[in-house]
């Protein structure tokens, strides 16, 4: 996907990645909450167009990591940021950084789904009514195309009307990937986003996902590694908040440089 | 460890206490409404709740509590109104706009809380100086901002708690579709409807049912509350008043007249319910 006549080359964890302008950079970033170092001295670039894995043992970081790309860390108490986050090289921490903007370029697709109340279709025309859409022409190709999109357009095409909380678990959170698509966002963030599904739903996600990485760059946090190997591209290993490694999924579940990725991989860590 | 007979002896102690406590509280209810239905429902005519005080009324002879049911009606109807119209918007603010454990919000919940716990006849009391300080004379409109003062903690705390029940996931899903706090803070709104209600209830009941409140604020009167700077009547002063006679027909009058406020309550808690059931529809 990265052809190597790219220009410019940036060196990010002793990891030469071919960068063409990345939707995600990380600098310096160091976030504190209630005083303690939470995230410690993170510099990442996240490959574009791809499925970018964060794995670590639980309390590592991953989900705080996850929500200062989104700037959703703001709510938490006692939470200090420092460094920057560019979001198409603009820096979300910034001055006139402005969050409302910010998240809806961000799709996020959260641990268990999260429907709002409201009925089916509202749900997926949520996000584009709030940003103006009126036409109720223009509103049900928008819930049309983004159910098709995620497979539940078949299930549920003759109760656009009932409430989403009367779907299943699995259609739920197919339902809140498509309401989170219907705002076109360029990134998709998901925190361990199947581990409240069954089985053949999971595989639906996660083939949706890797359906969808050609058109979004989506960054995932996990806790099961075959997940990890299943789905993505590349893989961040963060431990203790930091980040240990950062690689092709191949290169870091099967020949992992560091010694505390090794001993994760082979599951002596959990 | 403790056997499983232990335990079991500890769970059956429990659930008795828990069932004399449910015993005692529905007995008390039942004596309550039954003292009133006893002595009250004798008393309770179509006359008295259809006409004004005549004269006499307060020595047994005719006339009616039409004053008082009016002005209860009124004070507690639009003090609700006003407190949930202005604490909704406060407890919103507190729970979406300032940042999580602030300073501002943790003083503002600490204030919320003790002004909670201040007795009616305190708010009574300052509301009534005040009055003096500016001229005004205990009217309808010094209860209905008593009343409103008095109910709006009850409206904010009661929001506040029903907020705090939201899982945080629901607030950042809502803004990662670029929501802004004030779209976020409708789709929290719409997700503890139902409990609203509960809230206008708790509220309402406060407002109506207060004495020390309207005693010195509203004073009372024997006309019709029409004019919101006369004093007015209330069906709890009305009580008051009618059960201090040492006549019996006029203290057989103060029970039907707590029958009458017991049935407004009863009205409004089953409208309530109704309202809360359909809104049910889209509860996560
Ligand atoms: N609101 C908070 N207040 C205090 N500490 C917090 C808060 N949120 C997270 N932390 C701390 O930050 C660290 C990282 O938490 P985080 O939730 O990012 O871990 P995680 O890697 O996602 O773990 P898991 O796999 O269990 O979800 C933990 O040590 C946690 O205790
Ligand atoms: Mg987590």
């Amino acid at each position: 996907m990265y052809s190597l006549s790219s220009i410019e080359t940036k060196e990010t964890q002793n990891i030469i990645f071919p960068t063409t302008q990345p939707h995600i950079q990380i600098k310096d970033l160091n976030v504190h909450i209630e005083g303690k170092h939470i995230l410690k001295n993170i510099n990442l670039s996240i490959p574009n167009n791809s499925i970018t894995s964060i794995i670590g043992p639980s309390g590592c970081g991953k989900t705080t990591l996850l929500k200062t790309l989104n700037r959703l860390v703001d709510d938490t108490k006692g939470v200090d940021v420092t460094g920057s986050v560019l979001v198409n090289g603009e820096d979300i921490y910034g001055k006139h950084a402005e969050v409302t903007h910010i998240r809806k370029k961000m799709g996020l697709l959260s641990q268990k789904p999260f429907p709002l109340p409201m009925s089916i279709f509202d749900n997926v025309a949520y996000g584009p009514r709030i940003h103006g859409e009126r036409d109720k022409k223009i509103l049900k190709g928008i819930v049309e195309t983004q159910l098709r999109n995620v497979g539940l357009w078949e299930e549920v095409k003759d109760r656009l009307d009932a409430s989403a909380t009367r779907l299943s678990i699995g259609q739920q959170q197919r339902l809140c990937l498509a309401r989170g698509l219907a705002v076109k966002p360029e990134i998709i963030l998901g925190d361990e986003s199947t581990s409240a599904l069954d089985p053949i739903s999971t595989q639906t996600i996660e083939n949706l996902l890797v359906e969808l990485k050609k058109d979004y760059t989506i960054v995932l946090v996990t806790h099961i590694l075959r997940q990890a190997r299943r789905v993505s591209d590349y893989i961040i290993f963060v431990y203790n908040g930091e980040i240990v490694e950062f690689g092709k999924t191949e290169d870091v579940l099967l020949h992992p440089k560091n010694e505390i990725t090794q001993q994760y991989v082979k599951g002596f860590i959990t | 460890m403790a056997n499983v007979k232990t335990r079991l002896l500890k769970e059956n102690i429990a659930k008795v206490l828990m069932q004399l406590s449910g015993i005692t509280i529905t007995g008390s209810l039942f004596l309550i409404v039954g003292t009133i239905l006893y002595k009250g429902l004798p008393y309770l005519s179509w006359e008295m709740v259809s006409q004004l005080p005549q004269g006499g009324f307060y020595i047994g002879k005719e006339g009616g509590i039409l004053n008082a049911i009016l002005g209860s009606l009124y004070l507690g109807t639009v003090s609700t109104g006003l407190a949930t119209l202005i604490g909704i918007p406060i407890a919103i603010y507190l729970n979406v706009y300032v940042k999580n454990g602030s300073f501002l919000a943790r003083t503002s919940k600490l204030i919320f809380d003790v002004l909670f716990g201040i007795p009616s006849i305190v708010y009574g009391a300052i509301a009534f100086s005040v009055m003096i300080w500016m001229g005004i004379r205990a009217s309808l409109l010094g209860g209905i901002i008593t009343i409103t003062l008095l109910t709006i903690p009850i409206v904010v705390r009661t929001i506040d708690e029903l907020l705090k029940t939201i899982p945080i996931d629901l607030k950042h899903v809502t803004s990662s579709l670029g929501a802004t706090k004030w779209e976020v803070a409708k789709i929290l709104l719409r997700y503890i409807k139902p409990g609203i209600f509960t809230a206008i209830l708790l509220a309402f009941g406060r407002a109506i049912g207060d004495v020390a409140g309207v005693l010195l604020t509203t004073g009372f009167s024997d006309n019709l509350p029409i004019y919101i700077d006369e004093p007015a009547a209330t069906l709890p002063l009305a009580i008051f008043f009618q059960l201090s006679s040492p006549i019996p027909e006029v203290q057989g009058r103060a029970y039907a007249s707590a029958l009458v406020l017991t049935f407004i309550i009863l009205f409004i808690v089953i409208c309530t319910h109704y309202l809360a059931s359909k809104q049910k529809k889209h509860k996560i």
